[in-house]
């Protein structure tokens, strides 16, 4: 087997929940504060979902305080402990840079009742 | 002996235990035996040989067969000698990747990429001309420096060919050692093509390296 596509099959996280753009997250990260380590919730929706099997990457946005925050947080890393899925959310598009221009009723997303067709 | 010949396998990204993401090279290396052990008396220096990868025998020549035969050893594709970090090291020794351990710093020898008749902004980095406003330097070297020397400047870079030149990484950080695959991982790029030969030594600035932490 390919000696890389082995190296990155080890590196990847086990609980995965499915998700994708549109869908908000919980993601729990380590952080190190003053010293110390802590876990630190952010939840928001995934605008960005960047495959790559152990690369993979997602952007998380969320606003706060009429701030918008992004951040983007690497899927299979040590320092992520946990995603969950709190939202599953309709969207057209994987990229959902659109919603950064928009504010308030306009930027809400249609939310997916039903189970996620599996895919 | 942190020594070793290996086979560029690609490049990847690993998390470190810290949970960082870092690019490193993927190197095959070893296992690789002592083919020859070279002596101060006998050939005026110390050194070892080391062999990499199996070869017929009808590949080789007579000269090299007969050679490997009086060292009373199994011929190996590519033999290089190393002279730094050879202490206590016998000849018909096994060498693996269970030499190195993370951390570790090594220099890696290859042969970089050809590009071929290259122009001065690929080989010499130069910046070229303006694209457009009726300029009619683009990619050109332009100047060749001063008139009044009716020559070129020796040393002068100019366009010609670039790359396949024996290029050695200095420094670089072992990520991982797996000895079960043979499989060294090695911050950062390192130079050639996938599949070429490398070779890993200690490296020659290790100390300053490991001061700094």
């Amino acid at each position: 087997m390919n000696v890389i596509d082995a190296i990155k099959r080890e590196q990847l996280k086990a609980e995965i929940p499915e998700f994708r753009s549109g869908d908000t997250v919980k993601v729990y990260s380590k952080i190190v504060e003053g010293g110390k380590e802590r876990t630190q919730m952010f939840e928001g929706v995934v605008i960005v979902y960047n495959g790559g099997s152990s690369d993979a990457s997602i952007t998380v946005r969320r606003v706060a305080h009429g701030v918008g925050i992004e951040k983007t947080f690497l899927v299979h890393s040590p320092r992520v402990e946990k995603i969950e899925v709190s939202k599953r959310g309709i969207v057209r598009r994987s990229r959902l840079f659109f919603l950064k221009d928009r504010v308030g009723k306009s930027a809400r997303i249609r939310e997916r009742k039903a189970a996620p067709k599996a895919s | 002996m942190k020594n070793i010949l290996g086979r560029k396998v690609g490049m990847t990204s690993v998390f470190t235990e810290d949970g960082r993401s870092v690019p490193v090279t993927v190197i095959e290396a070893g296992p690789c035996t002592v083919v020859e052990r070279r002596t101060k008396e006998q050939h005026g220096y110390d050194a070892v040989a080391l062999g990499f990868g199996a070869v017929k025998k009808t590949r080789l020549t007579r000269a090299l067969a007969g050679h490997f035969k009086k060292q009373n050893v199994e011929p190996a594709r590519v033999v290089r000698e190393f002279r730094n970090d050879i202490d206590g090291v016998e000849l018909g020794a096994t060498i693996t990747v269970s030499e190195f351990e993370a951390g570790d710093r090594v220099d890696v020898v290859g042969v970089s990429k050809g590009h071929g008749f290259a122009g001065g902004i690929k080989r010499h980095n130069f910046k070229g001309g303006p694209a457009s406003h009726g300029s009619m330097i683009h990619r050109q070297p332009a100047s060749n420096g001063d008139t009044n020397a009716g020559r070129v400047a020796k040393g002068s870079r100019r366009p010609g060919h670039y790359g396949v030149d024996r290029t050695t990484h200095q420094n670089l950080e072992v990520v991982r050692a797996d000895v079960e695959r043979n499989l060294l991982l090695v911050l950062g790029p390192v130079p050639g093509p996938k599949n070429a030969l490398v070779i890993v030594r200690k490296s020659v600035k290790a100390k300053s390296a490991v001061a700094e932490g």
